[in-house]
């Protein structure tokens, strides 16, 4: 696991906190952490940011920027960096992350993580845009690997690959989201396990896991990573491989759509804590 | 100014009883929860809405959409017979086709639908 | 020789087929792209249909779920947001609705979507101290001056669109509206509950004095009992102080 005073996650199992689940989430009991979408939490004030602090006062907390669009070719929008660096002073989360995505168009911003091709161009932006926003936020970031639908005629650099470049060029730590390599190694028909092998999980400083659904294509099924499900069994079997490598990390179980009741995520939080005791045994003996 | 004062030092004091001893059922209306989540205090739709990291394999709509009338409560809603009573029903397909609203926006449409809709709708966007 | 198109061309090759039925040059080959590429058109229009519906969830009652959707993505066409911040998005909805044909059977859509709008904006508003209305008693009513909570709204709308957004809450049934206009207060409370309540004339009058910095003798052009009442049950005043 990276090791560094801007990622102080615990290695424990972490939730999405959901509003509908404030009671719930504040009591929990269990070793956990919580994780919000910055742009959620961008409001002046109000119960947004009054439950934050509580939620805070209990367990520990990790944002999780969706907006940021660092892969896209277009410059960073500074005041969407002015606003992140508010609601991270505001509420000095545990961890900071983002995506390997982009999700504005000039002005106007699309509400979700869009692919892009890995080449020398590409990383080149990536690099100079990550490099901008951990110097403005005054902090290293964790970047994430996304789910993809599609690939690039013209992508040059395999993913794994690319992710490990971007963080020794920017110093900036990654975020292994399993289910998507799983989602996205199924629908490229591509093996996940190769992915993995050759993914740097020293430089990791939170795992995802989440639900998928599936549509059929002719040739095979099409992953849509939903956040609507629990996690998959062939999901967790990669996660227990991947913690076998690492040891326990801070894992978050993401439910995003068709949110149950608090209870089903803390059974998905029970699974997860199972394979990190089992990690953290294995990597004392 | 100063004929005035008295009244509203009245006015202030009645305020103030008014408030201690709880207020007429008008407002009492206001403290029902609205559509959407909510929870004591903690949540309530006017929370509006949340980003995702996630895709959806809903399609939340594939039909003709021109050819709809507005089908929620408006149809219950009783307006005043003044003139207004006419909103209380929903444009035809007829009014709408001739209106140029023959056509849906869907994720699959066929190509020539598609820029017809955009002519008509997204101007901007292509 | 290949050159591929730099990384601005591919970003804005996938951006106009987001709003297009075609699936864009350049991709890797597979089986079905289209409906590969379907799936972030998908994501983009569906997400943000249904962050409108979020902040307007009485206009998606009013007009049923399939033509809000249907009118959520002319909207999102059109306006799409400006800052990845969607709790900001959507204040030229109501200004759409007025405007956008298939809507205009229902005129009073754009008021009730106003007081959604409002209501939003009373949710997320700064925080702010709370006076001791005692206070109220000690001052000099003709120097007194009200600073109000900055969630506070004022409300006004040609049709009878508080009846209509009451009627369309839980638990509420359908009776015959008043004619408008109609008047409201909208609030948070310190409880966190977003409030919206009927307001006369008058009333809606002196509101939008005191909003714009009035002192409050000034401000009451009536009796103002009724409102300020309700600004001390609803404990939505920020400071209470005296002009030189």
């Amino acid at each position: 696991m990276i090791s560094s005073p801007d990622f102080r996650l615990p290695a424990a199992p972490g939730l999405s906190f959901k509003p509908e689940h404030f009671a719930q989430a504040v009591q929990a009991k269990t070793a956990l952490f919580f994780e919000v979408h910055a742009e959620n939490y961008m409001g002046a004030g109000g119960a947004p940011h009054a439950m934050l602090e509580r939620l805070h006062a209990e367990h520990a907390l990790s944002i999780h920027g969706v907006g940021l669009s660092i892969g896209g070719a277009g410059p960073l929008d500074p005041d969407h960096l002015k606003r992140l660096r508010g609601l991270l002073d505001r509420h000095q989360p545990e961890s900071f992350s983002e995506h390997l995505a982009w999700s504005s168009h000039g002005a106007d911003w699309l509400n979700d993580l869009l692919p892009l091709p890995y080449t020398d161009e590409t990383l080149t932006t990536i690099c100079a845009h990550i490099d901008q926003a951990q110097t403005a936020l005054g902090r290293r970031l964790l970047l994430e690997n996304p789910a993809t639908y599609v690939t690039f005629a013209d992508s040059t650099w395999p993913e794994a690959d690319f992710l490990r470049e971007i963080a020794h060029r920017t110093g900036c730590g990654l975020l292994l989201d399993v289910n998507n390599v799983f989602v996205s190694a199924t629908n490229h028909r591509t093996d996940p396990r190769a992915y993995l092998a050759a993914f740097p999980l020293e430089l990791v400083g939170e795992i995802h896991l989440a639900g998928h659904e599936a549509e059929a294509l002719p040739d095979g099924p099409l992953l849509i990573d939903s956040h609507s499900r629990p996690v998959a069994d062939p999901v967790w079997t990669l996660y227990a491989e991947v913690l076998a490598r690492t040891g326990p990390l801070p894992s978050l179980v993401e439910w995003d759509n068709d949110v149950p009741g608090f209870d089903t995520l803390l059974a998905e939080a029970a699974r997860a804590e199972t394979l990190l005791t089992e990690a953290r045994h294995a990597h004392a003996a | 100014m100063t004929k005035h004062t008295p009244i509203l030092a009245a006015s202030i004091a009645a305020a103030l009883s008014l408030a201690a001893t709880g207020m007429a059922a008008a407002d009492d209306m206001a403290q029902e929860r609205c559509y959407g989540v909510s929870m004591a205090g903690a949540n309530d739709c006017a929370a509006g809405p949340g980003t995702s990291c996630a895709g959806t394999s809903t399609i939340d709509y594939q039909g003709n959409a021109w050819t709809l009338v507005p089908a929620g409560t408006c149809a219950t809603m009783e307006l005043p017979a003044d003139g207004m009573g006419h909103a209380r029903m929903g444009a035809t397909a007829e009014q709408l086709e001739a209106g140029g609203y023959g056509a849906g926006i869907k994720r699959d449409l066929p190509p020539t639908l598609a820029s017809e809709i955009a002519d008509t709708y997204m101007p901007t966007m292509m | 020789m290949h050159t591929p198109p730099d990384h601005a061309t591919t970003q804005a090759r996938l951006h106009a087929a987001l709003w297009s039925p075609q699936t864009p040059q350049g991709l890797g080959e597979a089986q079905a792209l289209d409906r590969r590429f379907a799936v972030y058109r998908n994501n983009v229009q569906h997400g943000l249909s249904r962050a409108l519906a979020a902040r307007f969830p009485v206009i998606e009652r009013l007009v049923g779920p399939d033509f809000f959707a249907a009118t959520a993505r002319v909207f999102a066409a059109q306006h799409p947001p400006q800052t990845p911040v969607l709790l900001d998005w959507g204040d030229s909805f109501p200004d759409f609705l007025a405007t956008f044909p298939p809507a205009q059977s229902l005129p009073y859509l754009p008021d009730v979507a106003r007081l959604e709008w409002l209501r939003g904006e009373a949710y997320h508003a700064a925080d702010a101290a709370r006076a001791d209305p005692s206070a109220l008693a000690t001052v000099d009513p003709a120097r007194l001056r009200l600073t109000l909570a900055p969630s506070v709204r004022a409300y006004a709308a040609q049709h009878p669109a508080v009846s209509l957004w009451h009627q369309n809450q839980p638990g509420a049934r359908p009776a015959p509206l008043p004619k408008g206009p109609q008047y409201a207060l909208i609030a948070r409370t310190p409880g966190f509950a977003v409030t919206v309540d009927p307001l006369a004339r008058d009333q809606h009058t002196i509101l939008t004095n005191l909003l714009s910095g009035q002192p409050f003798a000034r401000a009451a052009t009536t009796d103002p009992t009724p409102l300020l009442a309700l600004l001390i049950r609803h404990q939505l005043i920020a400071q209470i102080g005296e002009t030189p």
